[in-house]
């Protein structure tokens, strides 16, 4: 009854507020949507070039996408796409192991170079990304990997070549599961392997999601490494770096819209995953947290 | 017996004739206490890096401390009208043969002390009247008890083929003169630390512009992760309100953008903000500027365009990650406070900052490093643009960015790499020092 009372009493004053708060959210949503809203528009637009004198295009029309997807002689989209999908099944298969792997093993295993694997990947994630770089390249072209075909097959080892070192959220998840279970299936003569397929992994589905979508979206936005290994190999193109020289001067007027049709196209599906993904990133996260 | 205690010379002083052997022919130990297979694979690995160091290994260290000194020779062949080349050392390809022979010879020594101990724990258990493993059991171990060597071994041999042996390649770099200038592309020799020096002399070109890209590399990484930090926490709280009503559609506003692949958000702010970008347009017909404005060609306003842009990119993320940390603070904290009348600002700065900073400091580390290391937002945005005549730097490069066009761009690789150790020493710096002034280091009580 008192709460109550005083609820009502200092009603017009919470009302302001809370009219001030919506729009101070309203204000933020557009400066965060806009820019997404213009480049759909732009992918719609009939007049062709990067700039143009009017915010909101002038004519409407689905050409920009119509010649994404079927003008294959100067930037290949589709093929771009294809190469892009190989590469990912590849390394998001390869990733996944490679991450639970490790992961599992340092939660749940003792063994003698645990905690220097531990402080050996806190100090190569200290290194950036370029000075491993160059080297790679140079290594990748002594196996014949920078040719060609190869170029798939090394980009799909640079993806995932190196991905147990990120096991810090997948490993936290672990960390938080009790190791009770664990302990009864031993008893009961489960092996540990049994252990991590039959109990760990069920037991961690949304930690496995969020590694496999992860690995999946990654070759998707990166340039920089695909730029690196492709040079001017235009056939073994991914997404990325076809929609980067769509913008490239020799392009731009030309391909402006249809780099927004590009952009729409790619990331309709990755904010799928994305949005599906949310949910089990923050589970992820705050299990790590917590453990 | 645990092997890690057996020393390598017990195992030559009282080792009988078998484990003696294993010191020359590796793998005798276990092919004379009754682990024939495991023998025969040690032997295998041992007769495979004899023949790697006779074929090549060997040349590769011969030639590591010269860097090789035959310069391509172009001879004029009259007959054939044409110049003929032949061809002269590669450095860079000397310096990376020789990186991986000297991990092969790391390697087969780490094989060599770890069969030591295996054939003399081996003798002993046979001695003490005890059973060798047979090999099915070790077979099974490898899915039970060793169950870390199977799942491990591929990532860690990723990890050295891919990002150590890589490393350290690079990290010999710096030591050298493999540079354009001076025309040091093909044949170049050991430097000793001469590119560290031009790098840290204030006076130099090269000193003067890193030092320049230090201070900016710094400044932005600090704004960029607490601004990040500070303002995405105040979102999520204002969405997470009680009274906020439509919580899950704001949440989808901001969501959206993460959504979106970042360098194609990143490049359409590029384009937006150029002088005749949508930005300049529609400030322009809305009448505020008559002339546009200079996005990335003042550097002053490149920088702050590039911290505001890093805002929009992050705060959703920020958003994200804190949400579920938030909800988990004490409410009773929170309840005290108000009965000591304390307001909201008061109760965010003594409460709720606290609490978070306690939790999240490894978040914080993490995220300070992933800012300092951030290509894609400065090289996607500004392309480290406005630069100044004869510089190398761009007002807005970060150390990576300035990396990035040091090695691919002007070819400088020994002064990349400094480029590159220095980053690495800054950040080792600022995580060991932020880490042990966290209280979540000094006081692993609970927060309270």
């Amino acid at each position: 009854m008192d709460t109550q009372l005083k609820k009502n009493r200092i009603s017009p004053h919470r009302r302001a507020i809370n009219l001030l708060v919506h729009l101070l959210l309203a204000v933020l949503a557009i400066i965060w949507v806009l820019p997404i809203l213009w480049i759909v528009l732009t992918s719609f637009r009939a007049e062709p070039g990067a700039y143009t004198t009017t915010f909101l295009p002038q004519g409407y029309t689905i050409n920009n996408y119509v010649k994404l997807l079927t003008d294959r002689n100067v930037l290949n989209f589709p093929r771009m796409f294809m190469n892009t999908l190989v590469i990912s099944i590849f390394s998001c298969l390869i990733s996944t192991f490679f991450v639970l792997s490790v992961a599992y093993s340092l939660s749940r295993m003792r063994f003698a170079f645990r905690k220097p694997y531990m402080n050996l990947a806190m100090i190569l994630g200290l290194f950036p990304g370029f000075m491993t770089m160059i080297a790679q390249y140079f290594i990748l072209k002594s196996m014949g990997l920078t040719e060609g075909s190869g170029i798939r097959i090394g980009l799909i080892v640079v993806y995932s070549a190196c991905t147990g070192l990120g096991f810090q959220i997948s490993k936290g998840f672990f960390d938080t599961i009790p190791r009770s279970i664990d302990e009864a299936a031993i008893m009961d003569g489960a092996t540990q392997w049994q252990v991590f397929t039959r109990i760990t992994l069920p037991l961690s589905k949304p930690i496995v999601i969020y590694t496999v979508m992860t690995s999946f979206i990654a070759p998707w936005v990166d340039f920089i490494f695909a730029k690196v290994l492709c040079r001017a190999n235009a056939d073994q193109f991914t997404v990325a770096i076809g929609l980067w020289n769509m913008l490239q001067k020799e392009y731009i007027y030309q391909w402006y819209t249809c780099f927004a049709a590009g952009a729409v196209l790619i990331s309709i599906p990755i904010a799928i995953l994305f949005l599906y993904m949310q949910r089990f990133y923050v589970e992820g996260m705050s299990g790590a947290v917590k453990g | 017996m645990n092997e890690d205690r057996i020393t390598i010379r017990a195992a030559l002083r009282d080792g009988d004739l078998f484990t003696r052997l294993s010191a020359v022919i590796m793998g005798a130990g276990m092919l004379g206490h009754r682990q024939v297979a495991k023998g025969i694979l040690v032997l295998l690995f041992e007769v495979l890096f004899w023949l790697y160091m006779a074929s090549t290994g060997f040349h590769s260290l011969a030639m590591l401390p010269s860097l090789g000194t035959e310069a391509q020779g172009k001879v004029w062949n009259d007959a054939k009208q044409i110049y003929e080349y032949s061809a002269g050392d590669n450095s860079q390809q000397i310096l990376l043969a020789g990186v991986i022979t000297c991990f092969a010879i790391a390697g087969i020594l780490a094989l060599w002390i770890l069969q030591m101990r295996h054939s003399y724990s081996l003798q002993r258990q046979i001695e003490q009247g005890g059973e060798v493993a047979t090999l099915r059991e070790d077979l099974a171990s490898l899915f039970d008890g060793n169950l870390h060597l199977t799942l491990m071994s591929l990532p860690c041999l990723g990890i050295l083929v891919f990002n150590i042996v890589p490393l350290v390649y690079m990290i010999s770099m710096a030591f050298t003169t493999y540079s354009k200038e001076g025309e040091h592309l093909i044949l170049f020799d050991w430097d000793g630390i001469h590119q560290f020096q031009r790098v840290l002399n204030m006076n130099g070109n090269i000193g003067r512009q890193f030092w320049h890209v230090l201070a900016w590399t710094i400044t932005w990484a600090i704004f960029a992760t607490f601004l990040n930090y500070i303002l995405g926490m105040v979102l999520a709280m204002v969405i997470n309100r009680k009274d906020t009503k439509g919580k899950a559609f704001w949440r989808f506003c901001f969501v959206l953008s993460i959504a979106v692949p970042q360098f194609v958000t990143l490049m359409i702010m590029n384009i937006m903000l150029q002088p005749s970008g949508a930005v300049n347009v529609l400030l322009k017909n809305l009448g505020l500027i008559t002339e546009p404005i200079p996005f990335w060609t003042n550097a002053t306003l490149a920088r702050v365009t590039i911290i505001l842009i890093n805002l929009w990119v992050g705060i959703p993320y920020t958003m994200l990650q804190v949400t579920g940390i938030l909800q988990n603070i004490p409410a009773e904290l929170y309840e005290a406070a108000r009965m000591d009348g304390a307001g909201p600002v008061r109760i965010f700065f003594k409460i709720t900052l606290p609490y978070m900073l306690f939790v999240t400091t490894p978040y914080l580390i993490s995220s300070f490093v992933g800012n300092i290391n951030n290509f894609n937002v400065i090289y996607l945005l500004s392309g480290g643009g406005p630069t100044q005549v004869g510089d190398t730097a761009g007002q807005t490069d970060l150390l990576v960015t300035w990396l990035y066009k040091l090695t691919i761009d002007q070819q400088y690789y020994n002064l990349g790499a400094v480029i590159g150790i220095m980053t690495f020493v800054i950040l080792t710096v600022v995580t060991l020092v932020t880490y042990r002034n966290s209280s979540s280091y000094k006081n692993e009580e609970a927060f309270m």
